[in-house]
């Protein structure tokens, strides 16, 4: 009985550190759609190319690992800059269903890209971390790294959000867009700064989640479904019913994960998110109109 | 359209595959038509603005469910196949259903249809005990006399023929649903949802018919493949890539005209092949990699893709008609 | 220092204004009146650039406002108080201001301007820190011209002030108008309420169905039928 109680309080330190992980996620997405009102659908795959050039820097290069997570970062951040130019912003005027697909269109690409160009086996860092043992319990020194970073990195997008003009003027194209040249705001440049934030984002999370996890050209589809659950539950736009989301998302993965496959994690939550629907709508009205 | 001329196309139709009999066209065509109709299918859905990234997850549940009843229980296929088409119009009421009922739309609907399409990949792999996870699945070869049993035909024609049916079914339904009072109170949903609702229409129940159809006639298609290649996968059947894939080939062919997506399923699958067959086994990834970029370049040059932009070519602007039509 | 010359403007196929010309000189407060529908918001538009004229000419200070970025039309000067005052709901009071000087010739006058804002509007310095969306209306509309403020205009376009907010607090309103247009603002003002803003105003104009029917200074105006005309359709 008590080892048990062990392995579910392993569990939950567990849920809870990747919950940090998929806030992060989700707070990129959210920024996005609240900005600029797009869903881009092959955000999983943006972090799967982050995860495999943090494999080419550190692994191949052998790039300090502090240097290639930077490097990651930014790169993944004008890669985001490079998807809003070349195919959101020639496409904000059109119907939602369009955006929807050019972004799906951009996920195909970049998971065949990577299939062509590193290939279909699973890539690793080649770290082995250690692991912590807290009395009876394994906590992985790599979650808890993970789950620190992606506090740290909330806390400065929330600081940049809050005291900075620029971050001022994301918040507040969020809330009434046409209004915003009357202030002196560019729009554009808003738009490419906040697919800048939210590629930045995205490769912080690749540095994170390599740590823990192999890379494949379909990785994306891991945590693709849920991040787009965890965003649609919470609220799309909204980061703190995003932020909430993530965390009892990742609670029931744990949970699910603790008896059964890993799989049935994601099963449960998507169970778990269709009978949300039916309880509590709410959570999905705070949403922009 | 000329009716003297679908006829004789019709009738060109059936008799190919006793004039034509090499094997390889014949497969490539008998797969065409079997994905025309699970497009056709997903843009009787699509057609109204219910933009579903899902569809691969009821494709998957048809080929599974039927392959899995056969292998484990002996079921034939003609049991088979209602079971699994009923598993996935459950699956889709499951989905669907709050989503209406709560005015899930748009992106919010996208998104929980992908993640659909997803789960039942995971659902698939989790299970791999049963169903054999990624590396795929096989319907045992029925060894009895009546190949009709077990719905497993040797010869390509016959496949041939059943697809062209199954197809030609497709199209069929296509049209009996433009001609009716649901493509009218769709189309007015999909214009103003409050608004239809005001003048009487049951905006739940209608999008639930549509998605039911839909959602079974897909699976079908996901069960008619399976029987005929005799193998599935996880990814071929389902997932996002395939959900994707739907979509793509209906914007390519034409959302809003009957033949678009057989037209987009013709382009898709023969790119495919002339991919394959150019480079070989390095052609893994190569396909969806130039779908990827026709795919974007597409919405934001042909929205209408090639068959709707071409028939806007022929006749004046009609786009879709107006309420008062 | 404001010129406009035979603007014409419109929404898509839909024609809004005609031959539009008026003029704001230094020094002056000048309102445009007419009746609903009359073109009076579109006219606002046009001169912040939130649309664009078909055709016409506008200028700021002999700058062409039409060659101006739409963005860069509040560094000429220009601060426009939209109808229904647009905060930003989720916003503090205080957010909201600091959006009103985003630009940066304004950035280093902030700390000045926030001052000068709470001075005119007390309520909003008490309530610095509520949520814009939970304000009342007469605070949202201060709060709203003191976010105009913010970027240090040289000419403030208000448009409706007192749509929707109770005839005492528009009464105050205007009372506040009065002081900032004594502190040396030029004032371009659109409204319904005739009354209020002739007593406010040096000139007006009569706008109706998007062209000028007449002009002239307010005590003019008030006599003139054309008003009673253009109102009440007699």
């Amino acid at each position: 009985m008590a080892i048990l109680d062990f392995y579910l309080l392993e569990a939950l330190i567990n849920g809870v550190l990747l919950g940090g992980v998929l806030a992060l996620l989700s707070l990129g997405l959210n920024l996005v759609f609240g900005v600029i009102d797009v869903v881009w659908i092959c955000y999983a795959e943006l972090i799967m190319l982050g995860m495999y050039a943090m494999y080419f820097l550190y692994t191949v290069y052998h790039v300090p690992i502090g240097i290639a997570a930077v490097i990651c970062i930014v790169t993944v951040g004008v890669l985001g800059v490079l998807l809003h130019l070349l195919v959101i912003a020639p496409l904000l005027g059109a119907a939602p269903i369009n955006q929807l697909l050019a972004t799906g269109g951009v996920l195909f690409f970049l998971q065949s890209a990577a299939t062509v160009l590193f290939g279909i086996e699973f890539k690793n860092l080649g770290l082995r971390l250690p692991v912590l043992k807290v009395s009876e319990m394994f906590i992985s020194y790599a979650r808890l790294l993970a789950f620190a970073a992606a506090l740290i990195g909330m806390v400065l997008v929330y600081l940049l959000l809050t005291r900075t003009y620029t971050g001022t003027a994301i918040r507040a194209i969020a809330q009434d867009r046409q209004i915003m040249t009357l202030m002196g705001v560019d729009s554009r440049r808003i738009y490419v700064i906040t697919s800048a934030l939210g590629g930045g984002l995205a490769g912080l999370a690749s540095c994170l989640l390599v740590l823990q996890y192999d890379v494949h050209p379909f990785v994306g589809l891991s945590f693709g479904p849920i991040t787009f659950l965890i965003c649609v539950l919470g609220g799309l736009g909204n980061f703190v019913g995003g932020f909430v989301a993530a965390f009892v998302f990742a609670e029931i993965i744990a949970l699910g994960g603790l008896y059964l496959d890993l799989e049935w994690g994601y099963v449960f939550a998507f169970v778990f998110f269709i009978v949300m629907m039916f309880a509590r709508p709410e959570g999905l009205m705070s949403r922009r109109s | 359209m000329t009716r003297p001329l679908g006829w004789i196309a019709g009738v060109g139709l059936v008799a190919l595959p006793f004039v034509y009999t090499a094997a390889y066209p014949l497969h490539i065509l008998i797969i065409i038509l079997i994905w025309s109709f699970a497009y056709t299918s997903w843009s009787m859905m699509g057609r109204f603005g219910l933009v579903s990234l899902g569809h691969g997850g009821f494709m998957g549940v048809g080929a599974y469910v039927t392959a899995l009843l056969w292998n484990h229980q002996g079921v034939t296929p003609w049991i088979g196949i209602p079971v699994a088409l009923l598993a996935a119009a459950l699956l889709a009421v499951l989905v669907a259903y709050p989503c209406f009922r709560f005015r899930i739309t748009g992106h919010y609907f996208a998104l929980v249809t992908l993640a659909l399409s997803g789960i039942v990949l995971q659902v698939i792999t989790a299970t791999r005990d049963q169903t054999g996870g990624s590396l795929g699945y096989t319907p045992e070869r029925y060894q009895g006399a009546s190949a009709l049993y077990a719905l497993q035909f040797g010869t390509k024609t016959t496949w041939y023929l059943i697809a062209l049916a199954i197809w030609g079914a497709g199209i069929y339904v296509w049209h009996r649903v433009d001609r009716s009072m649901m493509r009218y109170a769709l189309e007015a949903i999909s214009e103003d949802e409050d608004g239809a609702a005001a003048a009487g229409v049951h905006v739940t129940a209608e999008k639930l018919k549509i998605t039911v159809l839909s959602a079974m006639m897909t699976a079908l298609a996901g069960a008619l493949y399976c029987q005929y290649q005799m193998f599935i996968s996880p990814d071929t059947v389902s997932g996002i890539a395939i959900s994707l894939q739907m979509v793509f080939a209906v914007v390519v062919g034409g959302l809003y005209v009957s033949l678009g997506p057989t037209v987009g399923a013709a382009i898709t699958i023969l790119l495919a092949e002339v991919l394959r067959i150019s480079f070989g086994t390095r052609a893994v990834g190569w396909d969806n990699l130039v779908y990827g970029v026709l795919l974007v370049l597409f919405i934001v040059f042909l929205p209408k893709g090639i068959l709707g932009s071409l028939l806007d070519l022929r006749r004046p602007r009609r786009g879709r008609p107006a309420l008062h039509a | 220092m404001l010129e406009l010359r035979s603007i014409h403007a419109g929404y898509g196929t839909f024609p809004a204004l005609f031959d539009v010309s008026l003029e704001v000189r230094h020094g002056e407060a000048v309102g445009v009146i007419g009746p609903n529908g009359a073109g009076k918001t579109t006219l606002m538009r046009v001169i912040s650039g939130l649309i664009r004229p078909t055709s016409g000419s506008l200028a700021m200070e002999g700058a062409d406002l039409l060659a101006t970025p739409a963005h860069r039309i509040v560094e000429l000067g220009i601060a426009h108080v939209p109808e229904s005052r647009r905060l930003f709901p989720r916003m503090t009071v205080e957010d909201n201001l600091r959006m009103g000087g985003f630009m940066p010739a304004a950035r280093p006058k902030f700390a000045r301007r926030v001052e000068l804002v709470y001075e005119l509007f007390p309520r909003l310095r008490e309530r610095r820190r509520q949520l814009a969306g939970t304000l009342s209306g007469g605070e949202q509309q201060m709060c709203a011209i003191g976010r105009a403020l913010m970027s240090d205009p040289k000419l403030l376009l208000l448009d409706e002030p007192s749509a929707g907010l109770a005839p005492v607090i528009v009464e105050q309103v205007f009372d506040l108008v009065k002081r900032i247009r004594a502190g040396g603002l030029n004032v371009l003002i659109v409204e319904q309420n005739v009354q209020q803003v002739l007593r406010v105003v040096d000139r007006a104009y009569l706008l109706k169905a998007g062209r000028i029917r007449a002009a002239g200074t307010s005590a003019e105006l008030l006599q003139s039928e054309a008003i009673r005309e253009a109102y009440l359709g007699v």
